[in-house]
């Protein structure tokens, strides 16, 4: 039995050797490849002074991080709204009482008409719409009605997936917490929606990541967040150098995000037994 | 355990890369087609400073046959063409002042009606690198320095000053200094210099609000989001006139009482052939008169305007 799966392990660690060696090769000859042959192609110098010009990259960088704090501050506002209307959106799904069917509709007419509106429509509607119902300047605060559409759109979205982490634990987790004599708002409160939630934290990192993107969006009805200042500075110096400067602020949070993200779902994988062979 | 080691390496390097030429590619959320824009820092240097314009051939000589397709000219504009710069966007009618400037321009060239061609482009591009579909491009484009660095501009065929557009009972209504606009709030279109020109010479107190185009600023004018917006005075008198119901032009900044003014040029890709060939097209039309008639007759009523003084 030892002596087994020692001689398994060694061929293992060979094996993962092997890979290593194989994807250290592929990446040093892909970059190589990159860095090699784009500087040959004809274009290269007219790209490099439109796309990556230094001093361009210099002179907007720091304007652009200045922008990238209102971004961070929407991002920061809208993501528990999304998450509690998501969850009272799923939570009106779910219920199962006949009396309740009108929350249910409205529930589903929610989830389907949101998602099914482009975003950038609802930005103009409610970004310009709802202010000029008659709203003092503060409440005309087109950041306020960006962030709510924010909301609106991505809690349709994100009930969703909230739904299918509810409609994932058994239905014998509901059962026997019932013949335990728990209430129903209790099962759901202490049985389901902790299961639900840690099978749904991977794609819940997934739109929180979209959202991030999205939150430029709101830049159509007026304020200035880092894409549009990308633009501005695009159109001032005629030059696309600052969209990579973006990219690469974007690229700072979103990475680690999306590095987050992963790590919990391998944890998730090795809590819940799932094997880790490809 | 098979592949999965080298795929986890190689991913997100490529990811990584897909991530910034994506990044690169799909901008556009700052520009619409006409980049109504207005000059900044540069102003009236920028024309004395122009490119070569003393040693360019003669107009219809060297380099004016360095076109994308041989014997045509193939003239670029917004999409749409906005009166009064093109009347009913039909550039290849003639009809207003941008669409007249080109032909004026391009009989200088060599090139009759008949050899004229249109194209639309974006802002985007007319600046991108690369083959371009036209030949020169003209959508109110202003001539500063920085952008020079990545596109050849023509000699200026109009120079235009900002004006502000308000609804009535504005708190930028009766404005006859910039000091009265510190407190105003602003609103401008992405990628014209009439944004620069609100936050470098009224510096308002408060952060200005962009937009795509007028619509934005119009549906933002109405939603009392901003108290007034700025645009080159062509623009903002036609704004005023017929898109925005209820608003008025409050006033213009002319270079005279410390204004900054905006140069239209025509841009060209940089180090084309023709640019010098433009060039001296454009020098003759001025120096005989033709340009001005061509600016009575489109723009002769859109220059008026209250003044407003800076400094």
């Amino acid at each position: 039995m030892t002596d087994r799966s020692t001689r398994r392990e060694i061929y293992e660690r060979s094996r993962r050797r092997r890979s290593i060696f194989i994807a250290t090769t592929s990446t040093i000859v892909v970059v190589a490849a990159m860095i090699v042959l784009v500087p040959m192609a004809p274009g290269w110098d007219r790209v490099r002074q439109s796309f990556f010009d230094g001093d361009v990259f210099a002179e907007t960088f720091p304007g652009l991080v200045e922008a990238f704090w209102l971004d961070v501050r929407i991002l920061l506002w809208s993501t528990p709204l999304i998450l509690v209307v998501a969850l009272l959106v799923a939570l009106a799904r779910n219920t199962r009482s006949p009396a309740l069917f009108p929350l249910r509709a409205f529930a589903i007419i929610y989830t389907d008409v949101l998602r099914g509106i482009p975003v950038i429509l609802l930005v103009f509607l409610i970004g310009f719409g709802v202010p000029a119902l008659g709203l003092s300047r503060t409440w005309a605060n087109p950041v306020i009605w960006g962030t709510v559409t924010l909301v609106l759109s991505y809690s349709a979205y994100v009930a969703e997936v909230i739904r299918a982490g509810i409609d994932s634990v058994h239905e014998s987790q509901r059962a026997a917490a019932r013949s335990l004599g728990m209430t129903s708002r209790q099962t759901m409160g202490t049985i389901v929606l902790p299961q639900a939630f840690r099978r749904i934290v991977p794609p819940l990192m997934n739109s929180f990541v979209s959202l991030q993107k999205d939150v430029a969006l709101v830049s159509l009805i007026g304020p200035v967040e880092i894409l549009r200042q990308a633009g501005i500075d695009k159109a001032k110096f005629a030059n696309f150098t600052p969209y990579v400067a973006a990219a690469i602020i974007f690229l700072a949070i979103t990475i680690p995000c999306t590095r987050l993200a992963d790590w919990a779902l391998a944890r998730q994988r090795r809590r819940t037994g799932a094997t880790t062979i490809a | 355990m098979r592949t999965s080691p080298a795929l986890r390496r190689i991913v997100p390097v490529l990811a990584a890369s897909a991530l910034v030429f994506a990044a690169c590619g799909s901008d556009d959320d700052s520009d619409s087609t006409e980049a109504t824009d207005a000059p900044t820092e540069t102003d009236a240097a920028a024309a004395t400073d122009a490119p070569a314009a003393t040693d360019a051939p003669a107009a219809g000589g060297e380099g004016c046959d360095a076109t994308i397709s041989d014997g045509v000219l193939t003239v670029a504009t917004g999409e749409p063409a906005f009166y009064p710069w093109v009347i009913d966007d039909a550039p290849e009618t003639g009809d207003g002042f941008e669409a007249a400037v080109a032909y004026a321009v391009a009989a200088e060239m060599g090139y009759d009606e008949a050899s004229v061609e249109w194209a639309r482009t974006t802002f985007d591009e007319a600046i991108q690198p690369g083959a371009k579909n036209f030949d020169m491009n003209l959508q109110q484009y202003s001539i500063t320095e920085e952008r020079r660095e990545n596109i050849d501009f023509s000699l200026p065929y109009y120079t235009s000053n900002q004006a502000i557009v308000a609804l009535e009972g504005s708190a930028a209504e009766g404005a006859t200094t910039v000091a009265d606009l510190v407190d105003v709030k602003f609103g401008a279109q992405a990628g014209t210099t009439s944004l620069a020109f609100i936050e470098e010479v009224i510096q308002p107190s408060q952060d200005v609000f962009v937009y795509d185009d007028n619509v934005g600023a119009k549906a933002a004018l109405e939603a009392n989001q901003i108290d007034a917006a700025v645009f080159d005075l062509p623009t903002a008198l036609y704004v005023s006139g017929v898109e925005i119901e209820g608003s008025l032009v409050v006033g213009q900044f002319p270079a005279d009482a410390g204004g900054t003014t905006d140069e239209f040029g025509f841009v060209l890709e940089k180090d084309s052939a023709l640019t010098p060939c433009v060039d001296a097209a454009i020098t003759a039309i001025t120096d005989s008169g033709e340009l001005d008639a061509i600016t009575q007759e489109w723009l002769a009523d859109f220059t008026g305007a209250p003044v407003i003084t800076v400094e």
